[in-house]
């Protein structure tokens, strides 16, 4: 069986100006920031980001990475918003396409079935319909009931971080919520999986239904201890809210901004995790 | 007794006659009402721990990932209490952003489930402060669904002041009931839309047992 072990540079390596990049996860838990943070260190640009947004939009936009991004909302969850989202946002700095989380989960869902779209209530009256003109409603062949006609959220490539992992891909999620992670997966053509710890096959113990992924779903793994941080990776570790404070306080000023950039952004993955250390 | 017990009597009260059916309170003031709710009235709520579990009375007893959250949605059998940036008089509710959606003045949380809970299930909102900004003519960005739109789940709104619902021939918001201490006129020169006063009552008082209950369940004071 194949070995796809490989460097976060190696996942960003295969990133080009303006692909749609979704990202696993929920707002500030399981996020493969590790993967994000070497998004960062990259040229790469004008992406597309698609995900339940956390501090990997942030940071992304921080970066000036982001030229569109498709969302529910996008929180740190112990902090409600996001302070970069916010400012590039209120500056007018990103395109949007906003809807509502389930549609949103009906789109990759409809992406990870190869269909055009799947119907659902969800954005009926709203404006969600206002804000994205191109959205359609279908009558049910049935019962002429309308209905949203979610499109396939389709992705170049998914980026998502779980528990552990084997080398050929089979990914195990260790907390009590899978998040969409296997449908990012199903939903791009390019699939890399970061993890706590890359373990023999055997190893992967536990009920089987914490087998996420299997191997014919995943492209690239890789190894990033700690790789979820400052978001939560329960069991391996929860959320680093001291430091998802410093990193809120840090985007909400422009003044501090680089400093924080300067302390844990500017040294690669193990500059970023000593200089975690030596806040702690 | 303090008034914000009235609120999560209050808010308890939201699920009176609900049954077997999944509370989602968002917010301290709603969990302690839906919490509140199953230990006096409504024995049967299920209620998430808001990470990915439902809690019985000891312990786990459901799992319900948001994956699963989103088949309750729409499945119906669903209360939740959300927040709300802005509320109009037909239950229009607003947590995506302030101003014009391609360059608002303040990003909010962004759209979240509101549109979906609203179409599917009943719906109710808390406001911790009752003011102008919130209880607005007209809502920027329609995240949750009102009246007006050819929906009908909005159920009632909890406020700092008092609790509203809609049950009027255009269903437009009503005054229910005014907290003890608090004055229709207050209520009235928060509210940046016109008002059917009817009949308003006064919100009930917790009951000593309900009183003891919160502060079992709170014990912190974190209410306050």
């Amino acid at each position: 069986m194949r070995d796809k072990r490989m460097t976060a540079a190696d996942v960003v390596a295969e990133l080009s100006d303006g692909m749609t990049v979704g990202i696993g996860g929920w707002g500030s838990r399981r996020k493969p920031m590790a993967l994000v943070r070497a998004i960062l260190d990259s040229p790469v640009r004008d992406l597309t980001i698609v995900s339940y947004g956390g501090p990997d939009v942030g940071l992304l936009c921080a970066a000036g990475k982001v030229r569109r991004l498709v969302f529910g909302f996008v929180s740190l969850d112990s902090i409600p918003y996001d302070p970069w989202f916010q400012r590039v946002r209120q500056q007018g700095g990103i395109e949007v396409r906003e809807f509502d989380e389930g549609m949103f989960y009906s789109g990759l869902l409809a992406a990870s079935h190869r269909l055009p779209f799947l119907p659902i209530r969800a954005g009926l009256g709203s404006d969600v319909l206002r804000v994205n003109p191109d959205l359609k409603t279908v009558r049910s062949p049935y019962d002429d009931e309308e209905l949203v006609a979610m499109p396939a959220l389709s992705l170049d490539v998914a980026l998502i971080h779980l528990n552990r992992a084997d080398r050929h891909g089979n990914g195990q999620y260790l907390g009590p919520d899978p998040y969409f992670d296997d449908l990012f997966c199903m939903a791009a053509k390019r699939r890399f999986l970061s993890c706590e710890r890359i373990v023999d096959t055997s190893e992967l113990d536990g009920p089987p239904q914490s087998l996420l992924t299997n191997r014919m779903m995943v492209d690239g793994v890789v190894e990033t201890p700690n790789g979820a941080h400052f978001t939560s990776c329960v069991p391996d570790y929860g959320r680093d809210e001291a430091f998802q404070r410093h990193y809120a306080k840090s985007a909400s000023d422009e003044d501090l901004w680089p400093s924080f950039v300067d302390q844990f952004l500017s040294r690669g993955e193990t500059g970023y995790q000593l200089a975690v250390q030596g806040m702690s | 007794m303090s008034r914000i017990d009235v609120c999560v009597a209050a808010c308890a009260d939201l699920f009176l006659g609900s049954g077997e059916i999944l509370a989602s309170p968002m917010g301290l003031i709603p969990q302690l009402g839906a919490k509140l709710a199953r230990l006096t009235n409504e024995p049967d709520l299920l209620l998430s721990d808001g990470e990915a579990y439902l809690l019985g009375e000891n312990g786990i007893e459901g799992w319900l990932p948001y994956r699963k959250v989103f088949d309750v949605v729409a499945h119906g059998r669903r209360h939740v209490v959300m927040g709300a940036n802005q509320l109009d008089r037909f239950g229009n509710q607003n947590i995506s952003c302030i101003g014009d959606h391609d360059k608002p003045t303040r990003q909010l949380l962004g759209f979240r489930g509101a549109p979906g809970n609203t179409v599917n299930h009943r719906t109710s909102y808390w406001v911790p402060k009752h003011s102008k900004r919130v209880f607005v003519p007209r809502v920027d960005v329609v995240s949750g669904v009102g009246h007006d739109r050819g929906f009908h789940h909005v159920y009632r709104v909890v406020t700092n002041l008092c609790v509203l619902d809609f049950d009027t021939p255009d269903g437009s918001m009503r005054l229910v009931s005014t907290h003890p201490g608090v004055t229709v006129e207050e209520v009235l020169d928060n509210t940046g839309f016109p008002l059917d006063i009817g009949e308003a009552g006064r919100t009930r008082e917790p009951t000593p047992r309900e009183l003891e209950l919160i502060d079992k369940l709170d014990p912190d004071h974190a209410r306050d």
